[in-house]
C-alpha cells in the first residue's frame, strides 16, 4: 500500500541546513498498522509529513498504492492519504463549527449528500448529531480529536497518518480514541502509520514499527517481539526500560545525548 | 510521627467567572513530613491549583480558602506579604512543567540561579557564583562552568528542566512542589531527571509534593500517593500497595493505559460515575 | 456575590441562543454572536459610543424630518447672521445666515459618506494584500510589503493634499486620498495574524483535504484577521474623521455651500473671539463623533480580539 525508499528530508540551506530524516525505508501492507517510535529530534513526524507533502521530499521514494506521489500532491492523493494531528486544540479552525470543518472536505472534492455523510461521519466515531452545530471551545479535548478523525475519514481514504493522536489527551481520553481507531480500522479496512514516543500506544494499536533515533532508523521490530522483549538494540532497550516507569536501584540508561 | 511539614485541611480554590464560580479545589486535606508526596489526577481535577494554592500564586480571579494551610508552624494565610516572599523560593520552591516558560529568556541561567540565591540568603557575589556552580554540577551538568553562562534558549529541555531544579534547590529548601516537571521532556531524558530529583530530594531530606497525570510514574516515585478528581481526594494510599486500590477511579485509571506486557482489547475505558464528584 | 449572572431569568429565548447544542448553523451563529453582544454591553463606555454612531446613523438618515432649516439657503443677510444659540437657531447661525444646526444635521451625512466609502475602499484592500502576502511568503511577500512599505512612508496628510491638488477638490478625491494613505497599516495587521495562522495545523489540516491556496486563504485566513482589523478600522475612524476635517478646513475637501464640519470650523475661525459658536459647534460634533468611534472601537477589541478575550 504504502512504500517508503531511502527517504530523506533536508530543511533549509548552507550554515541552517538540517538532515531531518535520513535514508529512512519501510514498506506497509494494505489493511496493516505501522508504528514509528521515538523521541523528539528523531524524525518520526517529518517522515509523516513528508508524506503526505507537509514536508518536502529531498531524496528517496514515496509510494502509495503503487504510484510514485507528484509535488504538488494530486486531489486523488488526499482521498487516498489523510492525517490526524497531534493537539486537537490546534487542528480544528477556531471559528468553524464542527458542521463546517466536515463539510468543507466534501465541498473541495464536490462530494453529493453532505448532510448525510457528516451525520454518518459523526456516528462512525461515536458522536451524536447534537454535536453538528458546536463550535470547537464547546467541545472536550477528547471530543475535539473525535471530529478530527471524522474530518480525515469524511472523503473514505485507504491509509490514514496518525500524528502522536493521543498524547495531548488524558489517559482515559486515550484509552477510547485507541480504542476508536482499532475499531475503525477493522470496520474500514485502513492503513494506518502511527507516530508517537509512547512504545505502549504503538504496541498496542501497530503490528510492526521501526524505531528512530537522530532521523535514522534504528531498528525495525514487531509488537510480538517488543512484548516479549526481545528488542536487539541497545537503544530500543532503554525506551523499553523508560516506558516501565521510574525505578529507583535501577543501572544508568543509555545516555540521551543533550543537544 | 513528629510535627509535618505541611499541613492542609479543607483546602478550597475558587474562581469567580462571568458565568458563575467555580470550585477547583473542593476541601483537600493532607499532611506532608519530610517524604514524597504524589497528587495524581487527570485535566481539570484540581491536582495543579492545589501546589499553586500552597505558594500562594493562584491566578486572578481565584480565591483560596482552608481550615488549616501551615507550612513549618508558619500560617500561610495569615502571614505577612514579606514573610510569604521569604518562604517562596527560600523554604518553598517549586519547579514548573515547561523549562521554556519559567526559565528568563534574557539571563543567563548562572546569573538566575545567582540571584534565586541572593534574593533569600546573604552572600557576596563570589560565594553566591560558586553555589551556583555546584548546583549545576549536583543536576549533574556535563560542563558546570560552560552551561552557567548559557542562556536557555541555548539548552536542550532536559538540561533546561535541571538547570531550572538546581535553581529552585539552591536556597536548600524544606519542601519542594514539582508540577508534572517531566512531562514535557523525552522519556530517556526524564528518567534522568527524576534520578537527579530523586537524588537530591533523599540527600536533602526534603519533602517533594510530585504532581502529575501519570499514575504510573508517580506511583514508582514517591512514597505515598494522593489521587484527584474533579477538586477532591478520592483516595490516599502508599505507592507500593496501588494494586490494592479502592477507588473504581483509581483502578479505572491504572487499567486504561496500554501496557507492554500484556495485549488487552478493547482497553477498559472509564466509566465516570457522577456520584465520584459529589 | 461576584460572577452572578447579569440575567436574573433566562428567558425561552436566551436558553435556545445559549444552548449547548444548537439545532442548526443559524443557532449556533447567533448564540455566538449573542455571547458577544452580552460581553460587550458590559462595557458602559462601549455602549455609549454604540449609541453616539447609532444616532449619527439615525441623523444622517432622516436629517431631512430632524433639521428646521436649510442647510445651504440662509435667511436674511442683513438680520439673521451670526446669531448666538436661540430658541430659534439653537446652535445659532453663520456668517451666511445659515443655522448651524441644521448644517451640522446635514453635515452628518458627509461625514458619513466618507467613513463608509474610505472602509470599503481600504479594508478589503489591506486585508487582501496582507493575507496574500503573509500566506504565499517568499518573493510575493517581498514585492507586496515593499510596496505596502512605500505608502506608509508618505505622510497621509500630504499625501491627500498633493492627490486633491492633481484632481482637483472635491469630497470623492479627498475620500480616495484617504483610502490610498490607509490601507498599509491594515496590511500589515493581516499580514502579522497570517503569519500566526499559516503554520497552524487547522491550515495543514485544510491543505492536506486537497483545498487550493485562494479557498484556503479567503476561506480560512481571512475570518481569522477580520475581527483584529476591525477593531482597527474602528479605531481609526476618528483619524479618518479628523484627516476628511482638515481636508475641508484647508478648503481641499468638501466644497462651498456643502455643510462639511472641517469646512464649516474654517469658515467660523474667522469669528472665532466674539462669534465663537460658529466654529465651536461643528468642532464639538467632530469630537463627539470621533470619540464615539474610539470607545466602540475599544469596546469591540474586547469582544473580538482573541488574544485580549479572556
Amino acid at each position: 500500500m504504502l512504500d517508503i525508499q531511502n527517504l530523506k528530508v533536508v530543511f533549509g540551506t548552507g550554515r541552517l541546513r538540517v538532515e531531518a530524516v535520513k535514508n529512512v525505508s519501510f514498506h506497509v501492507e494494505q489493511g496493516a498498522a505501522y508504528g514509528l517510535v521515538g523521541e523528539s529530534g528523531s524524525g518520526k513526524s517529518t517522515v509523516l509529513r513528508a508524506i503526505c507533502g507537509l514536508a518536502p521530499i529531498t531524496g528517496g521514494r514515496v509510494t502509495v498504492n503503487g504510484e510514485a506521489v507528484t509535488s504538488p500532491r494530486s486531489k486523488a492523493f488526499y482521498r487516498t492519504v489523510q492525517m490526524v494531528f497531534q493537539d486537537p486544540y490546534a487542528s480544528l479552525h477556531p471559528r468553524h463549527t464542527v458542521d463546517s470543518t466536515l463539510s468543507e472536505p466534501l465541498a473541495i472534492h464536490g462530494e453529493k449528500d453532505a448532510e448525510s455523510r457528516i451525520l454518518q461521519a459523526l456516528r462512525e466515531v461515536g458522536l451524536g448529531p447534537s454535536f453538528r452545530f458546536r463550535y470547537p471551545h464547546q467541545l472536550s479535548g477528547g471530543q475535539r480529536q473525535r471530529i478530527a478523525i471524522a474530518r480525515a475519514l469524511i472523503l473514505r481514504p485507504k491509509v490514514l497518518l496518525l500524528d502522536e493522536p493521543t498524547s495531548a489527551l488524558d489517559a482515559s481520553v486515550q484509552a477510547e480514541i485507541l480504542n476508536l481507531l482499532d475499531d475503525l480500522r477493522r470496520r474500514l479496512g485502513l492503513t494506518y502509520i502511527l507516530v508517537s514516543h509512547d512504545l505502549a500506544v504503538v504496541a498496542h494499536l501497530c503490528e510492526r514499527l521501526l524505531v528512530m533515533q537522530h532521523g535514522e532508523a534504528v531498528e525495525e521490530t514487531t509488537a510480538a517481539a517488543l512484548r516479549s522483549g526481545a528488542a536487539s538494540n541497545e537503544y530500543t532497550q532503554s525506551l523499553i526500560q523508560a516506558s516501565q516507569g521510574f525505578t529507583r536501584a535501577a543501572p544508568q540508561p543509555a545516555q540521551a545525548p543533550a543537544a | 510521627m513528629t510535627k509535618p511539614l505541611l499541613d492542609v485541611e479543607d483546602l478550597r480554590v475558587r474562581f469567580h467567572l462571568r458565568t458563575g464560580t467555580v470550585e477547583a479545589v473542593r476541601g483537600v486535606s493532607f499532611q506532608l513530613g519530610r517524604e514524597r508526596l504524589g497528587i495524581v489526577g487527570e485535566s481539570g481535577s484540581g491536582k495543579s491549583q492545589t501546589g499553586r494554592a500552597i505558594l500562594g500564586l493562584t491566578p486572578p480571579p481565584g480565591e483560596v480558602t482552608a481550615k488549616r494551610l501551615a507550612f513549618d508552624g508558619i500560617d500561610l494565610q495569615k502571614a505577612s506579604k514579606r514573610t510569604l516572599r521569604d518562604l517562596r523560593g527560600g523554604r518553598i520552591s517549586m519547579v514548573m512543567q515547561d523549562p521554556k516558560y519559567s526559565l528568563n529568556p534574557v539571563m543567563t541561567i548562572g546569573e538566575q540561579i545567582i540571584e534565586a540565591y541572593q534574593a533569600h540568603r546573604k552572600a557576596s557575589k563570589a560565594e553566591a557564583r560558586d553555589r551556583a556552580l555546584a548546583m549545576l554540577e549536583a543536576v549533574k551538568m556535563r560542563d558546570p562552568t560552560r552551561v552557567f553562562s548559557l542562556y536557555p534558549h541555548e539548552v536542550s529541555g532536559g538540561m533546561g528542566q535541571r538547570a531550572m531544579i538546581a535553581m529552585m534547590l539552591v536556597t536548600d529548601p524544606d519542601l519542594l512542589i514539582a508540577d508534572e516537571p517531566t512531562s514535557a521532556l523525552d522519556v530517556t531524558v526524564s528518567m534522568e531527571v527524576l534520578r537527579i530529583l530523586d537524588e537530591l530530594v533523599t540527600e536533602r531530606g526534603m519533602g517533594l509534593i510530585f504532581i502529575s497525570h501519570d499514575l504510573k510514574l508517580v506511583s514508582s516515585f514517591c512514597d505515598r500517593v494522593l489521587v484527584m478528581y474533579a477538586g477532591r481526594v478520592v483516595e490516599e494510599l502508599e505507592a507500593k500497595n496501588l494494586r490494592d486500590a479502592q477507588h473504581p477511579y483509581t483502578q479505572g485509571l491504572m487499567r486504561c493505559l496500554p501496557t507492554l506486557a500484556d495485549d488487552v482489547r478493547p482497553l477498559p475505558t472509564l466509566n465516570r460515575d457522577p456520584a465520584w464528584a459529589l | 456575590m461576584a460572577g452572578a449572572p447579569p440575567f436574573p431569568q433566562p428567558s425561552g429565548l436566551q436558553a435556545w441562543l445559549l444552548s449547548a447544542e444548537p439545532n442548526s448553523r443559524w443557532q449556533a451563529r447567533l448564540g455566538r454572536g449573542y455571547l458577544g453582544w452580552r460581553s460587550f454591553t458590559k462595557n458602559p463606555l462601549a455602549v455609549l459610543g454604540l449609541a453616539i454612531v447609532i444616532l449619527l446613523v439615525l441623523v444622517a438618515a432622516f436629517a431631512d424630518f430632524i433639521a428646521p432649516y436649510s442647510p445651504i439657503v440662509g435667511g436674511d443677510l442683513r438680520t439673521e447672521r451670526l446669531l448666538p444659540p436661540s430658541e430659534t437657531y439653537w446652535l445659532g447661525t453663520d456668517d451666511q445666515a445659515r443655522d448651524i444646526f441644521s448644517r451640522i444635521i446635514y453635515g452628518s451625512r458627509i461625514t458619513l459618506f466618507v467613513v463608509i466609502l474610505v472602509s470599503i475602499i481600504a479594508t478589503p484592500v489591506g486585508l487582501l494584500v496582507g493575507t496574500v502576502s503573509g500566506y504565499l511568503g517568499g518573493w510575493v511577500d517581498t514585492v507586496l510589503m515593499r510596496i505596502t512599505d512605500i505608502f506608509l512612508a508618505f505622510p497621509r496628510l500630504v499625501l491627500a493634499l498633493a492627490f486633491v491638488a492633481a484632481l482637483g477638490p472635491g469630497i470623492e478625491n479627498a475620500v480616495i486620498a484617504i483610502a490610498i494613505t490607509s490601507w498599509p497599516p491594515y496590511a500589515r495587521i493581516a499580514r502579522a495574524e497570517t503569519l500566526m495562522i499559516r503554520n497552524s495545523d487547522f491550515i495543514a489540516a485544510v491543505k492536506l483535504q486537497g483545498a487550493s491556496t485562494p479557498r484556503i486563504i479567503m476561506g480560512h485566513v481571512v475570518p481569522l484577521c477580520v475581527s483584529s482589523l476591525i477593531v482597527r478600522v474602528t479605531l481609526d475612524m476618528a483619524g479618518i474623521i479628523l484627516t476628511a476635517a482638515g481636508l475641508g478646513f484647508l478648503g481641499l475637501g468638501a466644497q462651498p455651500p456643502m455643510p462639511e464640519w472641517g469646512a464649516m470650523v474654517a469658515t467660523g475661525r474667522n469669528y472665532l473671539i466674539d462669534q465663537w459658536w460658529v466654529a465651536a459647534m461643528p468642532g464639538i460634533a467632530i469630537f463627539v463623533v470621533s470619540l464615539g468611534f474610539n470607545l466602540l472601537g475599544d469596546g469591540l477589541r474586547d469582544v473580538l480580539d482573541p488574544k485580549a478575550a479572556k
